[in-house]
């Protein structure tokens, strides 16, 4: 028997409710169907099926539609809508879902470097900074190239980081704080997600490479 | 006898699905901008204006990030730049570019002006809004075990 949660009631609800089922599509089915079958919402309305898990249902959503914009204001009406802009360029799962360094090296984008001279060009410097990683994962590689293609110097060093191979501690807690790495990555640059690790976590382990244990495993005195 | 359980739980059912909607509604809302849009608001609501919104993404398509956080100075900080209209008019920080040169000029309100009242400061769909819990700080080196 088919389990339903309560977000098909929820569903079900604002069909009756509104008597409207053109914007509500449902692929679990009528709240008409089976006897039986309400046993998550029958013991208590808080077993929801996901709690916490948060979805973009349309990520480049139109101005007046986005949650930010006032739908009242005039010029709202006149905003460009992402969507109607990235048509052509390459895409990605997270973000603006825009694979923006892909558009500038495929030509597709050219972004000026200057307020106000269409032609100079920026000082791309190719050198990629490899970060062994203590954990499972792959190692980081820090590009130079990618970063200087949108980024002067002065954007990271010194304030962000000195520049020096190793000379800054980084972890994964202070790029989520929004430090390091973090103070563009999940801002404007690409942000952190699942689908997102490898980017920067791109080098492989070596073959032979095992995790370190923890001292309470080596030392486990109920082993 | 069956018929009555049936519409005592749709009566039930009917409540949960308008409490979603309007929960969905509240959330639903912020949660779809595009990323990167920041709303600043120090000082739009006070003075009767709606609070201004920059999108990151259209102005990347046309400046490298260079142009505005090396060349004009903005802050790496949402709200952390202090931007007056006084300052705008003098052709600092937007009005590097609004001022019928480069971009429309200054007198487009409401180009600018286009968030929902109230709305705070903020950078839209950060890492760090989106996390189900606050970001997880790592163990401080007195209580690592050696
Ligand atoms: C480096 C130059 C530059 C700066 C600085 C700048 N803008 Fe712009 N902005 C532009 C250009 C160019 C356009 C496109 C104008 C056009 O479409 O004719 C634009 C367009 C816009 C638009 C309209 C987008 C659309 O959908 O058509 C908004 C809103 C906007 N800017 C807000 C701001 C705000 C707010 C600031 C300051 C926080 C700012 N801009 C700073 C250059 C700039
Ligand atoms: C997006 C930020 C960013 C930008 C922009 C950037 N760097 Fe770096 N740079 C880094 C990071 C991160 C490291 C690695 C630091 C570490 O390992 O602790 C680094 C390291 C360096 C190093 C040390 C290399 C070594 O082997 O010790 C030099 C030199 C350097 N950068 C020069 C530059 C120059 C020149 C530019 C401008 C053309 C530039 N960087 C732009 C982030 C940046
Ligand atoms: C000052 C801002 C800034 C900082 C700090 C920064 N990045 Fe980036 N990064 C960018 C921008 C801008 C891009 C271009 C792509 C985008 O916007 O998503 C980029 C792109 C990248 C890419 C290339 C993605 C590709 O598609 O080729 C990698 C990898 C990356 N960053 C890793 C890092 C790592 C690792 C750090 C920290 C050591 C870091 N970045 C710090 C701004 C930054
Ligand atoms: C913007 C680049 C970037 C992205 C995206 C990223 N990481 Fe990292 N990660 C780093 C850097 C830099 C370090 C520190 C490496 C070092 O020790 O020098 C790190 C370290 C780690 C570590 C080691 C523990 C620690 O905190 O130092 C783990 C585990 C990890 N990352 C997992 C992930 C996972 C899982 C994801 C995807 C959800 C992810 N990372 C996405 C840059 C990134
Ligand atoms: C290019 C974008 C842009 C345009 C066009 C613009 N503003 Fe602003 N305005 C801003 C930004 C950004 C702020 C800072 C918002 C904040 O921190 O609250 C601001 C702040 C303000 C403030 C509060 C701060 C202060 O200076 O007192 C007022 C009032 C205001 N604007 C009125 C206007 C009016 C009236 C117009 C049209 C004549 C206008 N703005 C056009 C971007 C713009
Ligand atoms: C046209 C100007 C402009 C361009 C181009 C631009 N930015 Fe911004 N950026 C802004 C403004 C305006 C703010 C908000 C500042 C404020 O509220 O005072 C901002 C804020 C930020 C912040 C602060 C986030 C926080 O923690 O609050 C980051 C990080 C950032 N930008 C990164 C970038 C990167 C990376 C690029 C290039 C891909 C870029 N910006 C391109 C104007 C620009």
């Amino acid at each position: 028997m088919v389990r339903k949660s309560i977000s098909s009631y929820a569903l079900g609800a604002l069909l009756l409710a509104f008597g409207s089922s053109a914007a509500i599509a449902s692929d679990e089915g009528s709240v008409f169907q089976s006897e039986g079958s309400w046993m998550v919402a029958d013991v208590s309305t808080a077993n929801t099926f996901n709690r916490n898990l948060k979805k973009d249902k349309d990520p480049n959503a139109p101005p007046p539609e986005d949650g930010i914009h006032d739908a009242e204001n005039p010029g709202t009406h006149i905003l460009q809508a992402p969507k109607e802009s990235y048509v052509g360029l390459p895409t990605t799962e997270f973000g603006n879902h825009v694979d923006w360094v892909k558009a500038l090296d495929d030509g597709l984008l050219n972004p000026r470097w200057e307020r106000l001279d269409p032609t100079a060009e920026p000082f791309v410097l190719d050198l990629d900074i490899v970060r062994p990683v203590k954990a499972s994962v792959p190692d980081v590689v820090f590009p130079h190239r990618q970063h200087t293609l949108w980024l002067e110097c002065s954007n990271c060093h010194p304030a962000i980081f000195v520049p020096q191979k190793g000379a800054n501690q980084i972890s994964m807690s202070a790029i989520l704080l929004g430090q390091k790495c973090g103070v563009c990555h999940g801002k404007v640059s690409f942000p952190i997600t699942t689908k997102s690790c490898r980017k920067c976590h791109s080098k492989p382990k070596p073959a032979d490479w095992k995790p370190p244990l923890s001292e309470a495993t080596l030392k486990n005195p109920w082993k | 006898m069956k018929g009555i359980a049936r519409h005592i739980r749709l009566g039930r059912v009917a409540a949960f699905g308008l409490a979603a909607f309007f929960a969905a509604a509240m959330l639903s809302g912020p949660a779809k901008a595009e990323y990167a849009d920041v709303v600043i608001n120090n000082y739009a609501d006070a003075a009767g204006m709606r609070p201004a919104v920059f999108p990151h993404w259209f102005h990347r398509i046309r400046f490298r990030c260079k142009v505005c956080h090396a060349d004009l100075g903005f802050k790496f900080k949402a709200g952390g730049n202090q931007i007056t209209m006084a300052k705008i008019i003098e052709g600092q920080f937007c009005g590097a570019c609004h001022n019928g040169e480069v971009a429309w000029s200054v007198e487009n309100c409401d180009m600018c002006h286009s968030g929902i009242p109230g709305t705070p400061t903020h950078f839209h769909g950060s890492t760090v809004q989106r996390l189900v819990a606050p970001p997880y700080k790592g163990l401080d080196a007195t209580k690592q075990v050696k």
